[in-house]
């Protein structure tokens, strides 16, 4: 296992090329949730989870199932190993996005169960996972980048801890805001997004990183 | 008239970028050339008028329960095309724009107005409003974008504007640029609103 590239994955994913400050994947509940700290918290956890699972399915679903190699499942059973494997990687994005509604709908249910506080504090927020760009992204990022399966899992973790690092820090700032006098046109969306500019150069500084 | 309502509200009243906060991530990523906002609009508006004819067309028939995966499915198909099409005939925006084609799928404006427009109304009217969220959209980008450009990269829409000498602002072709020109403009837009009700 080659553990320098995963140690470059993790650094990168989390610090060098923030999802959510770096690659604008996540924007929607960085803006919406980070409001109060905890169920920033909570939220970046729901996160985190589903990233990791949507990676490693998603992963395995297109190199045996979508992509023309010789270990296609289909290309296996339905044409015994004779001839072309089928080029089936336009169905990428469909199945993708339905493996991840699939995941958020358990894992909502899963929440329901076990905490049914943080069910309430999230709200909405927990199915609007399901269109989290993050999620779909880092499904896709890991099949561009032609990543293996522990590179694709880890990747999908560190992103997922990349994006509940920048919602929580986000979220520390806008409860010390509440307290700030803020031009009224400026309230709300506005000094976030500002904010969130100022947090962005600040990890441009990372990106000179290197082992 | 209604049709003419349903279709400006989308640009201005109703912008779903400045207003409703929705579809961010593509509006920033894609902002930092004009040209790639122009790309991102033309494929969004497709998909987004597309999805609604088809959300409408059978709007009765879908049971409550499972309607969101549907319209997920349907959003999908219609981003596959365009993804093929523009891999095709448009290789070049194909390259920049990458993973963010991918993205519209989970664009939260073209779920977000088959979910709360195209289930409720006929086919027509979901062809306007499609329109008019679309539009929307893409003057926010290519508002963005020009700031973005104009200023980061010293052209607009790849025509050089201003002299040789020109220094341009790099940070606004990155990301911090892309944040804070959004919040301002945000914030433009609050302030003029402020003014218009408290002068009426």
């Amino acid at each position: 296992m080659d553990f320098q590239s995963l140690l470059i994955i993790s650094v990168g994913a989390i610090f060098v090329s923030n999802f959510v400050l770096h690659k604008f994947l996540g924007l929607c509940p960085y803006v919406g949730v980070s409001k109060q700290l905890d169920s920033a918290v909570g939220m970046g956890m729901a996160v985190v989870f589903v990233m990791s699972m949507a990676s490693v399915v998603t992963w395995s679903i297109y190199n045996y199932f979508l992509a023309p190699t010789e270990s296609n499942v289909l290309f296996n059973v339905f044409m015994k190993g004779q001839g072309e494997p089928p080029d089936l990687t336009y169905l990428r994005t469909i199945t993708f996005i339905l493996v991840i509604a699939t995941l958020v709908q358990f894992v909502e249910m899963v929440i329901q169960k076990v905490s049914p506080g943080l069910y309430r504090s999230l709200g909405i927020y927990l199915p609007l996972i399901t269109t989290n760009c993050a999620v779909l992204g880092v499904s896709i990022l890991n099949i561009d980048a032609n990543y293996n399966f522990i590179q694709s899992l880890v990747n999908g973790f560190m992103s997922g801890i990349g994006f509940t690092l920048a919602l929580v820090l986000m979220a520390g700032l806008r409860e010390k805001l509440e307290m700030a006098d803020v031009p009224k046109a400026m309230r709300g969306a506005p000094i976030a997004f500002i904010m969130a500019g100022l947090m962005s150069l600040a990890f441009f500084g990372f990106v000179g990183l290197k082992f | 008239m209604r049709t003419w309502k349903e279709f400006v509200k989308g640009i201005y009243k109703e912008n779903p970028v400045f207003r409703l906060m929705l579809g961010l991530c593509p509006v920033l990523a894609v902002s930092s050339t004009v040209n790639n906002a122009i790309g991102m609009f033309a494929a969004a508006t497709f998909v987004l008028v597309c999805s609604n004819i088809v959300v409408a067309s059978i709007r009765k028939f879908v049971p409550a329960k499972i309607r969101i995966p549907i319209f997920i499915i349907i959003i999908a198909t219609f981003v596959t095309i365009v993804e093929m099409v523009m891999e095709g005939f448009f290789p070049a925006l194909y390259e920049s724009l990458g993973l963010f084609i991918s993205l519209i799928v989970v664009n939260c404006i073209i779920l977000g107005r088959s979910e709360a427009f195209a289930s409720k109304n006929g086919v027509f009217i979901s062809i306007i409003d499609g329109l008019g969220m679309g539009i929307g959209f893409g003057i926010a980008m290519i508002l963005i974008a020009t700031f973005r450009e104009v200023l980061g990269n010293g052209t607009w829409l790849g025509i050089r504007l201003f002299g040789e000498n020109f220094e341009p602002v790099l940070l606004m072709v990155l990301a911090p640029g892309a944040f804070l020109t959004i919040g301002f403009l945000i914030a433009f837009i609050n302030w003029f609103e402020n003014r218009r009700s408290a002068s009426q």
